[in-house]
């Protein structure tokens, strides 16, 4: 579920490239045995589009490397939702890799992923609409030429995939101008007395947070124009300790963290804590525990572990131990100082402690605890 | 011979199944139908006509002398055996069933050893309840329904316990092989597709003449490789035959000799329905000779009653007790009535559901969720929306993604609520029959009038008696009600009991015929459903305790269960402290009567460590009703949990000599011997080796509750009542010595402190004993010099409490207090120099000591040698 970053790390100009281009070679090989038929505009037909999520192997061997870890039928449901031209909206926690997924989507479907249009609690119309660019409108009044199109508006005459990220975020009023864009697939123009209608290929994938849903909520003539996909938390142990790894090791290699030992078995413990507090229930489903109130996702279990990797590496001993993850757990866990630490001691109390082989994780625990 | 049988197989509850089978007998117009099932059902088939005859229902069979030996044949409207019984009712031609009877059934498990054959599975004998109880036909798999294999479906009801069924040697999933040969990885999805959601062609036998090819390929026994496998759903791939079951070899045998028997009876144009991997058996016929050696063999039938009762599609659903484990009776149900589009009908099924929920959901949403499902089968490569795609376009398109929403959608349509109904005339069920035979074994007559029964639990009778009536209170029967004893005696061995039959426990006991077929079993049901009922911690402490009374062992650990998870997410620390007590009294009373109480254990010592954790937050800020009530909790978690730890050695010393404190006549002297033994308490470390033991950690929480003192204003910190109290259990655990509480005691009445707070800290201090004040005189001075420096007007504030506080204090010790005080000032500077002023006559004195002595057993002063003197215990003890 969460995200596997190019392990091609070319010397490029840019830190991070766009999805297209980092995944250049998979798109082409996969346009290029593509069979299945495609909706208009599209690059690759809807099962191509699956694969290059999803990952897979291409009959003439070329290997897709999977973009997204979790279920099938999240991509599946995401892909059929834009096939049948109806707006995608990917809900989750956050850390659940849903601009990943988005811009995923947008790469391979039209090959372009960078018209976004960032929510925030500031965006304005003009961001969703049109803008104009004043010189030129004082100079010759309202014309074509002195429109500056948003993403949106390029995305519908080209027919392409316009994303909004965060859409929640974004006030009420300027949300609600997407309901005749859904709706009649039209953008009008009153200045210039015309109108920009969409061509077929055009669609939109939004990205909300489940937990800020209540920022601004959709109102449900907009929210009746999206199909929701929420983008679950890594559904095994052994998914999420893979995540973990495989950021962990990236980000450490980008901050120059020397190898540590050991630190498998802590990071185990890690997603195995963070699993269990998020669920309310322990690994081996004998024991409900409290849930305290933070996300615990599993961004926040790589930010926990690669912290605890800096603290050996700079001041431990260079051994990642339990003490070096502890604190960050605590802090990740502990949002509300008083209901979220007594969830959080009843946990170490009731769960860790009777744990086999967790002694120093319990004893590390509750002397920060303390 | 003239005679044409036609075998229809089936998948057991497959809609598409029932459709063929109604379109094949409509078109082959057979004179007799003969169906896979028990065949002592054939006198009550007819039943299945009535009116009142609802589905899903389903043949109940049972043991007459053993009604925990069970078996249960559901029926669904979609099931085709259900379609072939109407079909044969109302065209008035015989229809019969042909498996092995229940009753050779029965003998056949119980009697495993004897039965001959390598692949039949021997149901462990040891386990005699669970393992006849398989159903022989409640197969869930399509075709995978073969005798062995249901048996872990059709375990005993509530039968969690491991073996149910006993191992099973050859796993059945021809389905399964199939859909792996034709290379899907679901063979539920795939069976789908290729049968239940095939419309009926022109030729309604076309679809069974395919499926019978299939599973002929299935059953042929083959070398392991055969590498062109793939592709056709006929051919399997490699290694997948599968072994046909000893005991599916004599069902098969049985049903074979019922065909012909039909043959023999005249019938011209047979069909059978039977589940689609029987029809390779029954199309080739062996010699007669052949099928009756195989059956030959057979045990003795058991005697078996057999009836309809009335079933639930929840039931089917069940992959554990009873249940057909069909994943989806409701969206069946709605495939097989629904006729044309279903898919949009089952929209607009969950449109309806979710508005009645209050959901808002359109027209519109019911247009895009149809585009989506069909679109999203069109993506998976499904010949038509199947559940999953119609499930997935519902979450995303009305349920805004979410699965909560959607877990109605589920329970409500997927599964669905249908109940089914049978008419008044089907015969008895086999839990009145159980507590028949028990009221016979026991001696215990229903009778109207009422009668007191006393009990002697140490009598074996007595005892099974006690469990049969608190098994029936269980079960809402209250035939017997607990009285008080009329034998004066406060052993926990006697029972007194009211009994009074009232007619309607006749209609009560077929009601709790769904809970199981046993009163054991009811009433173990019946006590897991509450548990997953109740609402109050303390109701399921009280369940566990009458689970343990009513001896149902098998009940306790899903009651554990389900007390663990809410006492984890109950976050009110009262709840806990209210549960904790009955569960330790439960604790000890199953130590009392042997039964394992290791889960309850844990559960208590959970329970325990919550309240210790979350108890000071909880006392923080209380008024003064909600701090008496708190302060009995206080005082019963404490005692719960002295009697919850073994207590260490080293602590029961302590603890004596803290009590010899209490009652010793020279406080000063004993107080200093008992103080060195005591552990300096707030300096010892929490995380020293002894901390983990419960009672450690509840003197742990105690002094954290103790020093809450509030810092500004009484809502900052816990009231001192509380404090007080936590001080003086503290004290007399031996956790504190009297020095140091009398240190407390002086902080808290120092003038800096709130009066109020103050004499509630006095009243939890002195509550319950205040011996107290007159062994530690310093203690009593430090009360009085407080008490005198009260301003006049704040004194009428806490005079009440100060009044409770005293009038609570035993006669003696008020009385002596009183004295002391008014004997003149206590020397708080000096505590020792309290001895009495008057004059000692120490020759008279002198004269107690040697009786002294005797009574302690001490050298006698002045003759220290000489006379014989009674040995001191210890001395007997080293001889």
């Amino acid at each position: 579920m969460t995200t596997l970053t190019s392990e091609s790390t070319a010397p490029a100009e840019v830190l991070r490239q766009h999805a297209e281009d980092a995944f250049a070679a998979e798109l082409a090989a996969l346009a290029e045995q593509d069979d299945r038929p495609r909706p208009e505009r599209w690059r690759l037909s809807p099962w191509a589009v699956a694969t290059y999520l999803l990952g897979g192997e291409l009959p003439d061997g070329t290997v897709i490397t999977p973009k997204y870890i979790g279920p099938r039928r999240v991509v599946e449901v995401a892909v059929t939702t834009l096939a049948t031209d109806r707006a995608l909206l990917l809900l989750g926690v956050p850390g659940t890799a849903k601009t990943w997924v988005s811009e995923h989507l947008a790469a391979a479907i039209s090959g372009d992923s960078t018209l976004l249009v960032q929510g925030t609690a500031g965006t304005p119309e003009e961001a969703v609409r049109y803008g104009w660019n004043y010189a030129q409108l004082l100079a010759q009044g309202p014309s074509r030429e002195a429109l500056v199109p948003s993403p949106v508006m390029r995305a519908m005459a080209d027919g392409m995939i316009a994303r909004v990220e965060e859409l929640t975020r974004i006030p009420a009023d300027v949300q609600d101008s997407l309901i005749t864009i859904l709706s009649e697939k039209t953008l009008p123009i009153p200045e210039l007395g015309t109108e920009i209608q969409a061509v077929r290929g055009f669609n939109l994938i939004a990205t909300a947070n489940d937990r800020d849903r209540g920022v601004n909520d959709l109102s449900s003539a907009l929210r009746r124009r999206f199909n929701t996909v929420v983008l679950p938390l890594p559904g095994t142990l052994e998914e999420e300790v893979d995540i973990v790894t495989r950021r962990v090791n990236q980000l450490g290699r980008s901050l120059d963290l020397p190898e540590l030992p050991g630190g498998a078995e802590e990071i185990r413990r890690v997603v195995t804590v963070f699993r269990e507090l998020r669920d309310g229930i322990t690994a081996d489903g004998r024991t409900k525990v409290k849930t305290p109130s933070g996300t615990l996702s599993t961004a926040e279990a790589i930010s926990v572990v690669t912290n605890g990797l800096a603290l050996a590496a700079h001041f431990g001993d260079g051994v990642l131990r339990a003490a070096d993850v502890t604190t960050g757990i605590a802090g990740a866990v502990v949002r509300d100082p008083v209901a979220d630490q007594a969830v959080w001691r009843e946990y170490v109390e009731g769960v860790i402690r009777e744990r086999d082989g967790w002694k120093d994780f319990y004893r590390a625990a509750r002397e920060n605890s303390r | 011979m003239s005679t044409d049988v036609t075998l229809l197989g089936v998948r057991h509850h497959g809609p598409g199944s029932a459709r063929a089978v109604a379109a094949a007998l409509e078109q082959l117009r057979p004179d007799a139908v003969l169906i896979e099932g028990p065949p002592e059902a054939d006198q009550i088939i007819a039943l299945a006509g009535e009116k009142d005859m609802v589905p899903p229902v389903a043949l109940l069979a049972h043991a007459v002398d053993d009604p925990a030996k069970a078996a249960f044949w559901p029926f669904a409207a979609f099931s085709p055996e259900w379609v072939a019984i109407r079909h044969a009712i109302e065209h008035e031609i015989p229809v019969r069933f042909i498996d092995l009877p229940a009753a050779q059934t029965f003998a056949l498990v119980e009697g495993a050893g004897g039965v001959p054959g390598g692949t039949s599975p021997a149901p462990a004998a040891t386990d005699p309840e669970n393992a006849p109880a398989t159903a022989p036909e409640t197969g869930s798999k399509p075709g995978s329904e073969t005798g062995p294999s249901t048996g872990s479906e059709g375990g005993a009801e509530g039968g969690a316990e491991a073996g149910a069924a006993g191992a099973q040697p050859v796993v059945h999933d021809p389905i399964g092989a199939l859909a792996q040969a034709a290379g899907h990885d679901d063979p539920e999805r795939w069976w789908e597709d290729v049968i239940e959601h095939r419309a009926p062609g022109a030729d309604a036998l076309a679809p069974f003449a395919a499926v019978a090819e299939a599973m002929t390929a299935l059953r042929e026994p083959r070398p392991a490789a055969d590498p062109e496998g793939s592709g056709t759903a006929a051919g399997p791939g490699p290694g997948t035959a599968v072994a046909v079951g000893r005991r599916d070899e004599l069902r098969e045998a049985h049903m074979r000799q019922q065909i012909r028997a039909a043959r023999r009876a005249g019938h011209t144009r047979i069909a059978v329905v039977c589940g689609a991997w029987h029809v390779p058996a029954l199309q080739t016929m062996p010699t007669v000779a052949h099928d009756r050696a195989q059956l030959a063999g057979l045990p003795k039938k058991v005697k078996t009653d057999i009836t309809w009762v009335p079933w639930t599609h929840r039931r089917l659903s069940q992959h554990t007790g009873y249940g057909a484990g069909i994943d989806s009776p409701g969206w069946y149900q709605h495939l097989f009535t629904a006729g044309s589009e279903p898919v949009v009908r089952w929209m607009t099924r969950v449109a309806e559901l979710l508005r009645a929920e209050d959901h808002p959901v359109s027209s519109a949403h019911v247009i895009e969720a149809v585009r989506l499902a069909d679109t999203l089968a069109v993506m998976r490569g499904r010949p038509l929306a199947g559940l999953t795609e119609t499930l997935d376009a519902v979450r995303s398109v009305m349920c805004d993604g979410s699965d909560v929403a959607l877990a109605l959608v589920h329970d409500r349509l997927v599964v669905g609520d249908a109940l089914g109904e049978v008419p008044d005339a089907v015969p008895a069920v086999p839990l009145q029959r159980d507590l028949a035979r028990l009221q016979r074994s026991l001696r215990l007559k229903p009778e109207p009038g009422e009668r007191t029964l006393d009990l002697d639990l140490r009598k074996e009778l007595d005892a099974a008696r006690s469990r049969l009536l608190h098994r029936l209170r269980l079960l809402g029967l209250g035939w017997g009600t607990p009285s008080r004893s009329a034998v004066n005696s406060t052993g926990t061995f006697r029972e007194s009991w009211r009994l009074r039959w009232e007619p309607e426990f006749a209609v009560r006991v077929v009601e709790a015929a769904q809970w199981g077929t046993t009163v054991e079993d009811a009433a173990t049901g019946k006590a897991v459903e509450n548990a997953v009922g109740a609402t109050e911690l303390a109701e399921l402490t009280g369940l566990a305790e009458h689970c343990l009374l009513a001896g149902l062992p098998a009940a306790l650990p899903a009651v554990m269960r389900i007390l663990a998870d809410r006492a984890a997410l109950d976050t009110d620390v009262a709840h806990l402290a209210d549960a904790l007590p009955a569960l330790v009294r439960a604790l000890r009373y199953g130590d009392v009567r042997g039964t394992d109480g290791s889960a309850l254990d844990g559960v208590a010592r959970g329970l325990a460590d919550r309240i210790c954790i979350g108890l000071p937050a909880a006392c923080a800020g209380l008024d003064a009703d909600g701090a008496t009530a708190m302060r009995s909790r206080l005082d019963a978690v404490h005692t719960a949990v002295g009697l919850l730890a073994p207590a260490a050695p080293a602590q029961q010393l302590v603890q004596t000599a803290s009590t010899a404190l209490a009652g010793a006549a020279e406080p000063t002297a004993l107080a200093g011997a008992a103080a060195p033994a005591a552990p300096a308490a707030p300096a010892a470390p929490a995380a020293s080796a002894g901390a983990d033991s419960p009672a450690e950690r509840w003197a742990g929480t105690l002094r954290s509750l103790a020093r809450r003192e509030p810092s500004a204003g009484p809502a900052t910190g816990v009231p001192g009542l509380l404090r007080g109290r936590a001080v003086r259990l503290l004290l007399d655990d031996g956790r504190l010595d009297s020095a140091e509480a009398g240190r407390r005691m002086g902080l808290v009445l120092s003038m800096a402190n709130a009066p109020a707070d103050a004499a509630g800290w006095v009243e939890g201090f002195l509550a319950g004993g205040g011996a107290l004040l007159l062994h530690d005189t310093r203690l009593l001075g430090l009360l009085d010099e407080w008490l005198s420096g009260v301003p006049g007007e704040v004194f009428v504030d806490v005079l009440p409490l100060l009044r409770r506080t005293f009038a609570e204090l035993e006669n003696g010790v008020r009385r002596t207090v009183g004295e002391r005080v008014a004997s003149g000032p206590l020397g708080v500077r000096s505590p020792v120099a309290v001895a009495p002023t008057v004059r000692i006559d120490q020759a008279r004195a002198d004269a107690v000591l040697p009786t002294l002595a005797l009574l302690l057993g001490l050298p006698v002063p002045g003759q220290e040698s000489g006379k014989p003197r009674i040995p001191r215990q210890s001395d007997r003890r080293a001889s």
